[in-house]
């Protein structure tokens, strides 16, 4: 079992709508693939640090999952570049201590919406 | 004359060398994580570049770990490539 996080960009001028669209896209291509998300989060509109593609905002957005192998992930980057909406993508493969670390994040997050 | 009769004009300089130490093995941080840049912005400077070995203490295992995430933290704008007066 491997675990990954992907953390993706969306470009500020969707509707709540469309960005719901396009977040659960990438959630049916991940279920799809016999991967289980195991968190989701919502970092909402941030601001970039730099501008990307003249945009200086973006909604954020969080995945984490476990797969039986990263076949996956190529499907999943292919889907991030074809969509337009997507300005900046990232995957990582988390390590036995990001995991521990990703449990405490999570139970921190809750705490803090509590 | 004995040595003690020797007298400076201006107090001289004793180097107390401070012990460095590696902050993530004091505190027992085994992952550093790319999205925190509130904590990745006390390893880089104020124009964005990270901060050597030297002056930060770090042991070479997580420097190594340091670069990584600023890196990532940089390629999902979370942190500048490149800036001036970054925030402390």
């Amino acid at each position: 079992m491997k675990h990954y996080e992907t953390v993706f960009i969306l470009t500020p001028v969707l509707s709540d709508v469309q960005v719901k669209e396009a977040v659960d896209k990438f959630k049916s291509i991940i279920e799809k693939a016999g991967a289980k998300i195991d968190n989701q989060e919502n970092w909402g509109l941030k601001k970039l640090a730099y501008p990307i593609q003249k945009k200086t905002t973006g909604f954020y957005h969080l995945f984490e999952y476990s797969a039986e192998n990263g076949e996956l992930i190529a499907d999943l980057e292919v889907a991030f570049k074809r969509d337009e909406k997507v300005i900046r993508f990232l995957t990582t493969n988390l390590d036995k201590h990001a995991l521990a670390w990703a449990r405490v994040r999570e139970s921190r997050m809750k705490a803090e919406k509590n | 004359m004995s040595k003690t009769d020797i007298r400076y004009l201006t107090p001289i300089d004793i180097e107390v060398k401070k012990e460095k130490y590696c902050r993530f093995k004091k505190a027992g941080i085994k992952y550093i994580d790319y999205k925190n840049s509130d904590y990745l912005s006390m390893l880089v400077n104020e124009q964005g570049k990270i901060l050597p070995r030297r002056l930060t203490g770090t042991s070479q295992k997580y420097q190594r770990k340091v670069a990584q995430a600023i890196k990532r933290s940089r390629h999902i704008a979370l942190m500048p490539y490149v800036t001036d007066l970054y925030k402390k």
